[in-house]
């Protein structure tokens, strides 16, 4: 005789360690088994986008510090590049060399988080996670020294950076080049060929390639779907086309692939940093701007590879000296679109791996 | 590079298929007729050639005496780009046909433009606002909105 069950659904979050931030999932079940999930969002809204429509260009950067909280160089270059496309503003050689050293700096940063937290979500708690944020504190060691800002760094204008690098920053970024190889080597010997990790991730929640371009998913989560799309190779900015490395992708675009996807990409992150430290040349960092920029009417779009994936802000100008319009395409809450179809049939416990795995900050989420 | 496409190039190709769909263009942009936009997106997205699988961002601006939706489009396969926008007049009650039926990535943000600048997006599977609560009073990025 079958047992007669009913759905039921529970209430995940808004707080709760395993959704990264306060993010609210209602999960309907049948047992264990996923039948529906919907999320819920704007715990972290604060009107960026209305925020920025009363601020200078230059104060515009402050707030997109604290988008991805975790990502901050990466939100400030996708910024001071879309006015510099508005407002046709050259930057300087040492600038753009400077701006791609932070900007991959960050990219590891931000990957050791999403690595340390998928562990965490998949029971290891806490202790893989303090050797991630180990590496991940001297990376905010040398932001310190950049610009004197461990997280909310604004350390990018329009037009250039904040301050040249200073001495001390060059020597912490070699003795940081000579050591990460090795502990990248470790963090992978630890997980890639851990029984546990491949039976929690292996083949769940799989993303196909053409679910992930018709969802307009970007970064990590699309090329370990093996969509082969990096806008440092596809629209090179920066000096990214001058640099020699290649963009990793997965087989299958499951659980494991977009870890081991993270995994490779900070490698090449290295050996972008390395090449740069070796070609920066001598010179200015920042052009001779007035404080508030007037752009000229119109609108321009750009994007960058950022950690998450494709974050471009659109901005509208009309000449005066706040944006008319500042959108901000967010990686993190644009993600989010498949996650029903990835989650359905698994399990509670596969959801926060998987939701784990999308690796979203709900600072961008929410805006 | 991603070949952003010439607007005037597109605009003439969108016009054989679809014949006054687009009423503007110029060397970046398409600006086409609202209730021609569903023709379009089906154009854009599978004529071979232009193949654009990916909707990149989709928003809105509003210019007081209309609203603009702006949708940027992007084919990895071909990696070009091309922007593609759309007015809406009126502040009542603007509506615009949702083309989550051809760009799945459309959903969240379509969602987003309702919450926020409050333009209805007609068959939108769930069209609930999604930053903010149900019930909240106004659209917080329309320019007439006062906190």
């Amino acid at each position: 005789m079958a047992i007669k069950t009913e759905p039921i659904t529970i209430n995940l979050g808004p707080q709760h360690p395993s959704t990264h931030g306060v993010f609210r999932l209602r999960v309907t079940f049948d047992g264990e088994e996923i039948l529906d999930v919907e999320p819920v969002f704007g715990y972290l809204h604060r009107g960026t986008e209305k925020l920025a429509e009363s601020r200078s260009y230059v104060q515009v950067v402050t707030l997109t510090d604290r988008l991805d909280y975790v990502a901050s160089m990466s939100n400030n270059l996708a910024y001071v590049r879309a006015v510099e496309k508005l407002a046709g503003i050259e930057v300087p050689e040492r600038a753009m060399y400077l701006r791609v050293i932070a900007a991959e700096l960050q990219r590891i940063a931000s990957h050791m988080m999403a690595t340390g937290f998928l562990l965490n979500d998949m029971g290891a708690f806490a202790t893989p996670l303090m050797y991630c944020f180990r590496e991940r504190e001297r990376i905010l060691d040398m932001f310190e020294m950049l610009c004197g800002a461990r997280i909310t760094l604004s350390y990018m204008r329009p037009g250039g950076v904040f301050q040249d690098a200073p001495d001390d920053f060059w020597a912490a970024l070699d003795t940081f080049l000579a050591d990460e190889p090795g502990y990248i080597g470790e963090l992978e010997s630890l997980i890639t060929g851990n029984e546990v990790v491949l039976a929690r991730t292996r083949g769940v929640g799989v993303l196909s390639d053409e679910q992930a371009v018709a969802d307009s998913v970007t970064g990590p989560m699309l090329r370990a779907a093996g969509v082969k799309w990096d806008i440092r190779k596809a629209d090179p900015y920066e000096v990214y086309d001058r640099l020699d490395f290649d963009v990793p992708i997965g087989a299958s675009g499951d659980t494991f692939d977009r870890y081991l996807v993270r995994i490779q990409e900070m490698r090449e992150s290295l050996r972008i940093i390395r090449q740069c430290v070796e070609r920066i040349p001598e010179g200015p960092v920042r052009p001779d701007l007035p404080y508030n920029l007037r752009p000229p009417e119109g609108d321009a779009y750009a994007a960058v590879e950022g950690p998450k994936g494709e974050l471009g802000f659109y901005l509208v100008s009309d000449r005066s000296i706040a944006p008319y319009r500042c959108k901000i395409r967010a990686p993190s809450f644009i993600n989010l679109t498949p996650l029903k179809k990835m989650v359905v049939g698994w399990k509670m416990s596969d959801l926060i791996v998987i939701f784990g795995s999308i690796d979203v900050v709900l600072g961008e989420v929410d805006r | 590079m991603t070949r952003a496409l010439d607007g005037r190039d597109v605009a003439r190709r969108i016009n054989e298929a679809h014949a006054g769909a687009a009423v503007a263009s110029n060397d970046t942009d398409v600006w086409v007729e609202i209730g021609s936009l569903t023709d379009v997106a089906g154009f854009l997205r599978d004529t071979p050639g232009l193949d654009f699988a990916t909707l990149t961002s989709v928003t809105a601006v509003d210019y007081v005496e209309h609203f603009e939706l702006v949708y940027h489009l992007l084919s990895m396969r071909r990696n070009h780009s091309v922007v593609v926008k759309t007015r809406l007049f009126g502040r009542d009650e603007p509506a615009a046909p949702s083309l989550v039926e051809w760009w799945p990535g459309a959903d969240l943000q379509e969602r987003e433009i309702w919450d926020l600048m409050g333009i209805r997006f007609e068959s939108h599977p769930n069209l609930k606002r999604i930053l903010l609560w149900e019930g909240y009073p106004g659209h917080p990025l329309r320019k007439d909105y006062l906190g």
